[in-house]
This record gives structure tokens, C-alpha cells and sequence, in this order.
């Protein structure tokens, strides 16, 4: 047999946690091998063993057939194996090429050779089909476009086996089926690659074999022609998954949140949101579908305050909010589930407690006079704690910091739904939770639904999307592409649309 | 508990480099710390003046301590010193008024004038997010210029031109009941405001929804901002408390310990409470002590310096290396709640596991 | 007019030389992401070590029998080239506190540089009384030049080179030498992208570690030669205190934008504030100016500048973070 590379019975410890627990994946040369498992499964730790990054406590790795010791990146590179990374190792101020070399610099004396270098990339970008200008910018240049660069790294160093881990998080649906090009050009030129992923269509769509983790063991290797995905699906879990979300159809009621003709500046003072008008009704969950970087997060912060408008109003209840700062908002019913749960939605250094009053301490019964009331605030989040399951060392005193990511989410939940907002904003409400806690805060949307509130989801997961909402307004470069009904749409129709295909080109 | 004993091995770190210096130059370092804590603390005189001279440092540190607290670096404590000193003293030499009226009205300048040098530092951060290292700084300077210039011109001395008048004694926080009770030390009212200073600012911060607002500020000014709280009007107010905490000390300095200010100094205890904050681990109470433990080893340097001819600046080699512990105690700090870390998600994971298996 | 510009700008250069080269070690350790406060610090070590070791030198007697070589070493400016090595040297290894405690110890990078400056402070004239008896040491400087056949070159002759020093030139040097390795070389390459985007240049195998004891090492380096510059060129004798000029070179650093020629225009600004602050009380044109106001001139420039390129900030993107290897 074949195999470019062989990794035998591994194990990998970190503080407290077994990451591989005598865990075998064998690549055969030419396939596309993909790498499946939930979030934590250990997934990214073997392959950053692979890459050289980390060292096994035990196990075998061997290339070509040789047994081998992957020290650190480079000696990877040396016997040619490349990691196309998840969250871009790319400088922003550098150019394409200077990235691209970086660490093996071409050299005419003391001088860069930038001449040759970027001679050589045109030729592969030629090659494999990769179409990348090396003087651009990579703060200019568009995020497919950079997550070629990072293929053109492996392919620059020679590499035979490349790793992709999570490639199509950040692509809309046209761009992973050029991906999915790519990687077929690759292993026709000889190479061979491994796919990390939790996208069991993507699994179905291009790999040959498929390796599943579970909690850092190992469960099982298959022929992803042989399986389906309900299979896979309960190799990665443990159980039988249901993927349907059981919910009753939606009655909707007032309209809790009007955007009108909305414009929002990002950052960079360019227009992210343009004219973007939407209803919001009590008792519906309304989804917002679409790749990331299109405008849902300027979107979001129009809405809860962290950002101002341009043009356009806000009404909540008939109110109008536009110019409201964020507080009062959060008083008139705004909940916001954020995006990121570390930097936006807790302070980890303070307790529990602390941080379920983060946005009321100042009301009775927390505070009077300006004094916290410990004790009002400690019974507030232990009901809180007890109601959402969140699952802690020391309760309502443990440090933040040290609770799960799925239990720190749980606790923003608890926090947000706590307060009964009349509209619930969640935004990745289930990004890198397991599927216990998924399904959890699922329910626990479609509740605050059926409880006669307006609920605004934000999710990059397409499946998310479709089974929570009632109705489907998708972004397209921060225009309203159209609206659709879940019921009567499929993932083919909303994924042109993600691509910016208006309803008209579509029929 | 935790930081408390960092902080404790930092000073012992620090009194080992300490001996080691004094070895260096050939003295014993037995003698010399005996005559350095001996010196702070033999005499009921003695003891007094290490609580006079630990007084301006129990400002600058609580200034320290309560800007760090709201996540930022307070460097501009000798500025808002030296112009909160200056503001209580023109009170001070221009207005020919009982005791009782004109140090409340002095205090009171102190503070204001100390704030403000702090209040533009602040508003450069929160507007402009220029960081408050470098424009403290520059306030720094600005200070120390103003001082140089307005002194000699408003307030000049009688006898040295580098000194102001001196302020009447009834200007003053010294008064002969507290001096006579510490055998004829320069202790004075000072103290009593440094002790009533660090219990407001410790129940500030521990029991009120302003404390609660500038710590969340401090720890993550994003989840702050979105949870509503008003991030720069707390940088600033955060700002002006501890500018006006650092023009105290300027008060209880140049009104109490002293009764002139002096021109062409940028006053040590302005960064002196930078060592004082961090060994005090920034909060009030540890502010406190580690200023009265600063106070004796600058108390006793002049006796030590007289007893073993060890040069003086030890006392200031012995505090920096202890800074230097201090700030590295934090790899301490991370390795213990690391460990602690893992064991916590070692519980969680056995948790979750068991209830997974059950469904 | 043109006599003060004359006067004024041989001692402009003067003031700036330290200053520069002060600011491009600066330069060096932020690029690669490591914030520096403590370059007062390391400019009081390069002052103290350099002082001592000339002083050292210059008192050693010499007599008839000495041998050539150490009567020339005596007697001549080569003591204070040596000095200024010295200074190098010291600047190097006191930098190695900073750079293991943000380096390895990931401690808090302003902590850091602060407590070297309270340590350079304290120590240096702990050890100074300790040897000479006084907290200061007083050496026999460099002396400034004039040679005729450069200041004989019209306009820029008179201005440049009234009161030359060699270490003018070295200083130049220095910073024509940094840019070329900073943009041209894979050195420089690999240093910014330390400072920009650590995870990157770990991922490219490179020892992100390394590059940044070398940036924290070379800015030992160059504020100790500045230290020394300043006691060789204009000050003669060390004294335990800078004045606040590493401070000022650090804002130097951002007025110039973390570019080589943009920290040239910011100190060659500051260098003249200085001087124009120094000299207005014997200029007449310039007596009617409040001395104060011309002494608080350049801090209050910084800080409006500080202001307007706050919202354009070319700072590198990662300095001041502790570099958390293996964080996706």
C-alpha cells in the first residue's frame, strides 16, 4: 500500500486534557483524505503535530514509508508537507510574495530578490490554477484570493501533502466549489491532501476516505462512498443526530424591529450596509444568511448601538432608535447574543455573578444609591445558572475565565433571555460548541419565539439558518439580496442568492 | 492570598539583591539592612518620619493603583504632583486665612489641580486613543517646566531662588499636637487624609456601581461598551480621580511634610508609586502598606548612609529591583491559574462526559 | 536672521544625534513587537558605563616607561571610542532584563521597561558614588570639530560641520545601514513581520523569539550609544539623569511613524525645539517669547501630533502583546 504519510497510534496531552488518545490516520498518495470530528475532537491538534508544532507524547509518524521526527515547521517543509491554515498566517501590510517567501527568502547578496520570486509564483499561480497577482496588497486583496496565497505557500515550498483546515468557513458557495476545483487539480499533479472539517456535504462532495475523532479518540476510518451522512454524522457524536429542529410554525404577530433603507459605514469608512430595509415580527425568527464580511456584523452594531448610522432609521416598537445610545436600548427590550463571546459578551476576569448583571447592576435590586447589593446579584445568578445549565466549578463565584466555551455561551443566554428582550439578537449563537450545547440554545431560541418575541439570527452556518428561522433575508455585499420563507426555499436557491444572484436572474 | 505572597517574594528577591549589592561595594549587608530598618523605625520620632515620608507615596500609589484598575497606565504622577503641590501652595501664600478654612481650601486645590493634568491625558485617550504612556509624559515635562518658571516669578523664596516662600504655619498640615505625639517628627495631617483616602477609594472600588463600571472598563473595554456602560467618560473620570489622588500627594508634600516647593525636581515619589501600586498588587489596602515599607527604607537610608557610608541611592536600587520581581511575579501568577485551569476543565470534561454517555 | 540660524544650527544637530540614534533602537524593538519604555533607562547605562570606562582609562598615569600603545590609548580620543563600545555593551546586556521578562515571562511590556528605568537610575549612581565618591563623573569629552575645507562649502558648510563630531557620521551611518536592512533584506523582512503578525512568521518557521531578543538587543545598543553620544558630545560628565530624552525619543518614534526617515524629520524637529528653547534668552529677535512657553514647545507638539496621527497610526500591529505561540 501507498501511503505518503502515516501517523500510528498517537497521543498528544496537554494540562488537564488528553487531545489524541492513540489516534491513526494513513494518507494514501493522490486522495483527498478528510479529518472529521465536532469542535474539540482533536482534530487540529494532529495535524498541528503533523505540521511539526506540537510534539506526541507517543506514536509513530512516517513519510514514505521512513519514520520520521516533524521537530518544528520547517523540518515538515523539508520533507514536504504544508498546512493551508484555518485563520490565515498572513501579514496585512506585507505583499503577496513577501508573504509567500517569508522564511525562505530568494537572495542576491545581502539584497531580497523579490524579482524571482514573484516570477516563480506567477508560474505556479499559472500552473495550479490559483490566479494570484503577487504585488497586491494582502489587506487589498479578497479573502479567496488569500486563502490562496496560503495554497501558494505550501506549493512555493514544494509541498506533497497539504493539510486544509476548516478552508471553507470564510467562502461563499461559489468560491468552495473552486476550492473544490483546486484540490482536484492538485491531487491530478500528484499531491495528496487532508481535510479537516466538520462539513459532512463537503465530506460527501470531494473526499475519498474519511478519518473520524471523538474527544481525541479515534473511531473509525471509512470509504466515504460507503457511508452517508446520517452515518458519519453519528461516528462524530457518539449517537443518533437529528438534524430537524422541532418547531411548530411560527404565529407571527407586530413588527418589533424596522430597519428603513439602513446605510452603515465599516471601519474602513466604506459603505458595509446600503440601503438595507427589513421586519422583524413578534413570535418569528427571522435568519440573515449569508458569508462572512458581507455586512452582518455592521448590521448587528447599527442596530444595538456600538455603531452609528449614516442614513436611514431604526424602530423598535414603533420607537424610534437611530440615535439611541446602547444602554437605553438594552432598557426598551434589545438583547444581543454576541458574535464574539470572549471580547464582546463576558469579562472574563470577573465572576459569574458579576457578569450576569453586567447590564443592569445599576437598577434596583442590584444596586441602590450607587451600592451593590452582593447579595440580590448572587441569587440573581444562580437562578440564572441553574434555568440555562451552565456548568461551573464554584457557581455563581467561579472565575469566567475558566468555564467551558460552551457554558460561557450559555451563561451570555441566560444573561440576554433573562431579560426578556422584546427582540432577541443572536449572532453565532452555536459557533464552536458541541452538539449537546447546539442543540440546547435551539431550543432555547425557538422558545423565546413561541413566548411572542421577534428573535434576528445571524449565522455563517447555512443549515443553521434554514432549520431556526421562519423567514430568510439574505445579504449579498451588504444589500438585501431577498427574503424567502424557510418553509419554501432549499440551500441551492439561498446559497446563489449568498453569491449575490437576485430572485428575478433566478427564475 | 495568591498575589499577596508574589508580592512578598518580590521583596524578599528584592532585599537578596540588595545584600548583594552592598556586598559589591564591601560592606556588610547585615549592618546595612539592620541600620536601614533601624533607622526607619528605631525612635518613636523615627517612626514618625516614615509615616511623614510614606504619605505622598500612599497617594501616588492609590493614583497608580486606581488608574491600572480602569486599565491605564498612570506615568503622569510627578506632573499632577507637582501641579497639585502648586495650586495648594498659591492658595496657600495668598490668602491670609484661618487654618480651618484655608486647608480644606488647599486640599481641595490639590486635588483639582492634579485632575486636571490628568483630565487631558484622559481626553487624548478616550477621543483620540493616544495612549496615556507617552502624554503623561509629556504632561511630565510640562509640569516641571511650568513649576521652574511660575515659582521664581509669583512665589520667589526669601533667602535660595530655587525654593518658594514659605508657607505660614497655619497653612500647613503640621501641627504641634501630632508632632509633639511623634517626639518632634515632621508627621502631620497628611497622614490622617493618606488613611481616609485609601479607605474611600477601597470602598469605591469594592462596593459601588462607579467601581463596578471602571473595573469591567479595565478587564475588557469591549464587553463594557457593549453591555452600555460609557467607556471614555469612564477613562476620563477614571483619569481625573487618580490625578487628583496624585495632586494630594503634591498637597501632604509640599503643605505638610515640607512648607516650600522646590523648583528643578521631578519628585521621585511620583514614580515611586508606580512601585508602590504594583507591589500593592493595585489594590488600596496593599497600596497602603507597601508605601509604609518604601517609607522605612527611605527613612532609614540616612542613618544607614551615616552609620556604614553604604551610598543612599540603595534604597532606590532595592525598590526598582523589586519592581522589576514584581512585574516578573507574573509568571508565577500565570503558571499557578494555569494548573488551576486544567484541573477545572479536567472536572468540566468528566462531567460533561458522564452526561453525554447518558443520553 | 541668518547669524541665528548659523548659531542655532550646529547645536540643533548636536542635541538631535542622540536623540536619533536613541529613537532608531526604539525602532528596532517595537518592529519586532516589543515596546521599549525603558530607553531612558539604557541611556543612563550607556551614559554610566561609558563615563567610567573613559574615566577609567583617562586616569590611568602615565609615564615615561609606559608602553606606546596604552600611552596612545591615554592620551587620545581613542579612550572614548572605547567608552562608547563600553556603552554598547552595557546598553546590550541591561536590555536583556526587558527582553527576558516580556520575551519569556510575557510580563506586562510597560512594568518592564519602567523597572529598568528605576533600576538604571538608582544602580548607576549607587555604583558611581561607590567608585569616585560622587554621584557624578566628569570626563574629557570629545572636542568639536571645524575643518576648513568642509566648512568652507557655501550655505550648508557653516551649518553642518561648525561643530562636528565623528559620532554625527556614525549615528548617520546607523541609519542609513537600518533602513536598507529593515525593507531590502530578509532581516528586516522577518523582523516586521514579528511586529505585525507574529503568528505569521511562526508559521513560516521562524523563531519569532530570536528575532525579538535581537530587536529588544539592538535597542540596547543604540540608546546606550546615544547615553554615551550625549556624554561625549555636549554634556562631558555623567550624572545620573537623561532629562527625559529617551521619553522624548520613544515620541520621536511615533511622530516618525516606526519609518527610519520619518524618526530622522521627528528628532531633527525636536533638536531644534530644544535649542531654540536654550538660546532664546540671549537672542534678542527670540527674548520676547516667555522662556516657558519656548521650553514646553516640543511636549506640547507631541502631543498634538500624537493627536492627528492617532487616526492613521502605521504602528506595527503587534507590538505590546505578549506573543502567544501556538494561538490560532
Amino acid at each position: 500500500m501507498d501511503y505518503v504519510v502515516e501517523m500510528l497510534n498517537i497521543r498528544k496531552e496537554f494540562p488537564g486534557i488528553v487531545a489524541n488518545d492513540d489516534v491513526t490516520l494513513t494518507l494514501k498518495k493522490g486522495e483527498i483524505h478528510a479529518l472529521l470530528g465536532e469542535n474539540g475532537a482533536g482534530k487540529s491538534t494532529l495535524m498541528s503535530i503533523l505540521f511539526g508544532m506540537y510534539q506526541p507524547e507517543r506514536g509513530v509518524i512516517k513519510v514514505n514509508g521512513k519514520e520520521v521526527k516533524i521537530s518544528n515547521p520547517n523540518v515538515a517543509n523539508d520533507l514536504g508537507i504544508g498546512m493551508v491554515h484555518q485563520h490565515f498566517k498572513l501579514v496585512d501590510t506585507f505583499t503577496v510574495t513577501e508573504n509567500i517567501v517569508l522564511g525562505m527568502e530568494p537572495k542576491r547578496g545581502l539584497v531580497l530578490d523579490i524579482q524571482s520570486a514573484s516570477k516563480r509564483i506567477e508560474e505556479l499561480s499559472k500552473k495550479y490554477g490559483l490566479n494570484v497577482d503577487p504585488y497586491a496588497k494582502i489587506e487589498d486583496i479578497s479573502v479567496g484570493m488569500q486563502q490562496r496565497v496560503e495554497i501558494m505557500k505550501t506549493l512555493y515550498r514544494n509541498a506533497d501533502v497539504l493539510i486544509f483546515d476548516e478552508p471553507t468557513a470564510v467562502l461563499t458557495p461559489m468560491e468552495i466549489e473552486e476550492l473544490m476545483k483546486i484540490m482536484k487539480n492538485l491531487t491530478n499533479e500528484g499531491k495528496s491532501i487532508i481535510l479537516i472539517t466538520h462539513k459532512l456535504k463537503e465530506i460527501k462532495a470531494v473526499a475519498d476516505r474519511c478519518t473520524v475523532l471523538r474527544r481525541g479518540k479515534y473511531i473509525g476510518t471509512v470509504n466515504v462512498k460507503e457511508v452517508d451522512e446520517a452515518k458519519l454524522a453519528e461516528m462524530m457524536v457518539g449517537r443518533h443526530v437529528s438534524f430537524k429542529v422541532e418547531k411548530e410554525k411560527s404565529k407571527p404577530g407586530n413588527v418589533v424591529l424596522s430597519l428603513k433603507s439602513l446605510n452603515v459605514k465599516n471601519v474602513k469608512k466604506v459603505l458595509a450596509v446600503k440601503d438595507f430595509s427589513l421586519d422583524v415580527h413578534a413570535g418569528e425568527i427571522v435568519g440573515i444568511a449569508g458569508v462572512d464580511g458581507n455586512g452582518q456584523s455592521e448590521l448587528v452594531e447599527a442596530i444595538t448601538g456600538l455603531t452609528k448610522v449614516e442614513s436611514g432609521t431604526i424602530l423598535l416598537n414603533g420607537e424610534d432608535i437611530t440615535n439611541l445610545p446602547i444602554r437605553k436600548r438594552i432598557e426598551k427590550g434589545v438583547g444581543h447574543i454576541p458574535e464574539d463571546r470572549q471580547k464582546r459578551g463576558l469579562v472574563l476576569d470577573y465572576n459569574l455573578a458579576e457578569n450576569m448583571i453586567l447590564e443592569t447592576y445599576y437598577h434596583e435590586p442590584f444596586a441602590k444609591r450607587g451600592l451593590l447589593n452582593r447579595e440580590a446579584i448572587k441569587s440573581y445568578a444562580e437562578k440564572i445558572i441553574e434555568s440555562f445549565d451552565v456548568r461551573s466549578g464554584e457557581g455563581a463565584n467561579s472565575k469566567t475565565r475558566s468555564l467551558s466555551g460552551g457554558n460561557q455561551q450559555k451563561a451570555i443566554i441566560g444573561r440576554e433571555m433573562e431579560l426578556n428582550p422584546d427582540l432577541l439578537i443572536a449572532v453565532q449563537p452555536t459557533r464552536g460548541l458541541d452538539v449537546g450545547s447546539i442543540e440546547y440554545i435551539h431550543k432555547r431560541l425557538v422558545e423565546h419565539r413561541d413566548s411572542g418575541k421577534a428573535v434576528l439570527l445571524i449565522s455563517l452556518e447555512l443549515d443553521e439558518v434554514l432549520q431556526l428561522s421562519d423567514r430568510i433575508a439574505i445579504i449579498n455585499n451588504g444589500e438585501l439580496v431577498g427574503i424567502v420563507n424557510s418553509e419554501e426555499t432549499n440551500e441551492n436557491e439561498v446559497g446563489l442568492m449568498m453569491a449575490g444572484v437576485g430572485k428575478e436572474e433566478r427564475e | 492570598m495568591r498575589t499577596t505572597i508574589v508580592s512578598l517574594l518580590a521583596v524578599v528577591a528584592g532585599m537578596i539583591a540588595g545584600a548583594i549589592l552592598m556586598l559589591l561595594t564591601g560592606k556588610n549587608p547585615i549592618d546595612g539592612f539592620s541600620f536601614l530598618f533601624l533607622g526607619g523605625l528605631k525612635t518613636i520620632d523615627r517612626i514618625g518620619d516614615t509615616l511623614a515620608t510614606a504619605t505622598p507615596l500612599i497617594f501616588t500609589g492609590l493614583s497608580v493603583a486606581f488608574a491600572f484598575r480602569t486599565g491605564l497606565f498612570n506615568i503622569g504622577t510627578p506632573g499632577q504632583m507637582l501641579i497639585g503641590g502648586l495650586s495648594a501652595t498659591a492658595i496657600g501664600l495668598t490668602f491670609d486665612l484661618p487654618s480651618v478654612i484655608i486647608l480644606p481650601l488647599m486640599i481641595i486645590a490639590g486635588f483639582l489641580g492634579g485632575a486636571l493634568w490628568a483630565f487631558i491625558p484622559g481626553l487624548l485617550k478616550a477621543k483620540f486613543n493616544v495612549h496615556e504612556v507617552v502624554s503623561t509624559i509629556m504632561m511630565n515635562w510640562i509640569a516641571y517646566w511650568t513649576v521652574n518658571y511660575t515659582v521664581p516669578l509669583y512665589f520667589k523664596g526669601e533667602y535660595l531662588e530655587t525654593e518658594s516662600r514659605k508657607l505660614p504655619a497655619d497653612a500647613t498640615l503640621r501641627t504641634d499636637w501630632l508632632s509633639d505625639l511623634f517626639n518632634g517628627s515632621y508627621v502631620n495631617y497628611g497622614l490622617v487624609l493618606a488613611i481616609i483616602a485609601t479607605i474611600i477609594i477601597a470602598f469605591i472600588l469594592n462596593k459601588t456601581t462607579l467601581g463596578y463600571e471602571l473595573k469591567a472598563v479595565g478587564f475588557n473595554k469591549f464587553a463594557a461598551e457593549y453591555a452600555g456602560m460609557k467607556v471614555n467618560r469612564n477613562v476620563i473620570l477614571s483619569m481625573l480621580i487618580a490625578g487628583g489622588l496624585a495632586g494630594l500627594a503634591g498637597v501632604v508634600q509640599y503643605a505638610g511634610n515640607s512648607d516650600v516647593i522646590q523648583i528643578g525636581v521631578m519628585p521621585s515619589q511620583g514614580f515611586d508609586g508606580i512601585a508602590v501600586a504594583l507591589l500593592g498588587a493595585n489594590s488600596p489596602i496593599g497600596v497602603f502598606f507597601a508605601a509604609i515599607f518604601f517609607g522605612i527604607l527611605y527613612s532609614g537610608t540616612g542613618f544607614m548612609t551615616a552609620m556604614t557610608k553604604i551610598p543612599p541611592e540603595i534604597a532606590n536600587s532595592i525598590i526598582a529591583i523589586i519592581i522589576y520581581f514584581a512585574a516578573t511575579s507574573i509568571l508565577f501568577e500565570k503558571l499557578v491559574s494555569k494548573y488551576l485551569k486544567g484541573r477545572e476543565e479536567k472536572k468540566l470534561s468528566k462531567q460533561s462526559s458522564v452526561k453525554g454517555g447518558e443520553q | 536672521m541668518w547669524h541665528i540660524i548659523e548659531l542655532v544650527f550646529p547645536y540643533a544637530i548636536m542635541y538631535t544625534v542622540p536623540l536619533l540614534i536613541t529613537a532608531l533602537g526604539g525602532l528596532y524593538s517595537e518592529r519586532s513587537g516589543i515596546v521599549n519604555i525603558g530607553l531612558e533607562g539604557l541611556m543612563i547605562i550607556g551614559s554610566f558605563t561609558g563615563a567610567l570606562t573613559i574615566y577609567l582609562i583617562q586616569g590611568i598615569q602615565v609615564t615615561d616607561n609606559t608602553a606606546a600603545w596604552i600611552k596612545f590609548i591615554v592620551k587620545s580620543d581613542m579612550s572614548i571610542w572605547i567608552g562608547l563600545l563600553a556603552a554598547v555593551i552595557g546598553g546590550v546586556l541591561v536590555s536583556l532584563l526587558h527582553a527576558y521578562a516580556s520575551i519569556n515571562l510575557n510580563a506586562n511590556q510597560v512594568i518592564s521597561g519602567t523597572a529598568i528605568n528605576m533600576i538604571a537610575a538608582a544602580i548607576t549612581v549607587f555604583l558611581a558614588r561607590n567608585i569616585t565618591g560622587s554621584g557624578n563623573i566628569k570626563i574629557t569629552a570629545f572636542t568639536p570639530m571645524a575643518p576648513e575645507f568642509l566648512t568652507n562649502i557655501p550655505i550648508i558648510g557653516p551649518l553642518f560641520f561648525n561643530r562636528a563630531y565623528w559620532t554625527t557620521l556614525l549615528v548617520l551611518v546607523i541609519l542609513f545601514i537600518s533602513a536598507f536592512a529593515l525593507y531590502k533584506t530578509a532581516f528586516g523582512l522577518r523582523l516586521r513581520s514579528c511586529g505585525e503578525y507574529p503568528q505569521a512568521a511562526e508559521a513560516a518557521g521562524i523563531s519569532v523569539r530570536k528575532m525579538r531578543y535581537i530587536g529588544v538587543m539592538m535597542s540596547g545598543a543604540l540608546a546606550g550609544l546615544g547615553g554615551a553620544t550625549i556624554l561625549v558630545t555636549y554634556s562631558g560628565q555623567f550624572t545620573g539623569s537623561v532629562s527625559g530624552l529617551g521619553f522624548l525619543a520613544l515620541a520621536a518614534l511615533i511622530f516618525g511613524q516606526w519609518k527610519p526617515f520619518g524618526i530622522l524629520w521627528a528628532t531633527l524637529f525636536f533638536g531644534f525645539a530644544t535649542t531654540i528653547a536654550n538660546v532664546s534668552t540671549v537672542i534678542p529677535a527670540l527674548d520676547v517669547i516667555p522662556p516657558l512657553f519656548l521650553k514646553i514647545f516640543p511636549y506640547v507638539v507631541t502631543l498634538i501630533a500624537l493627536i492627528i496621527f492617532s487616526k492613521s497610526t502605521q504602528a506595527p500591529k503587534a507590538a505590546g502583546e505578549p506573543f502567544d505561540s501556538g494561538k490560532r
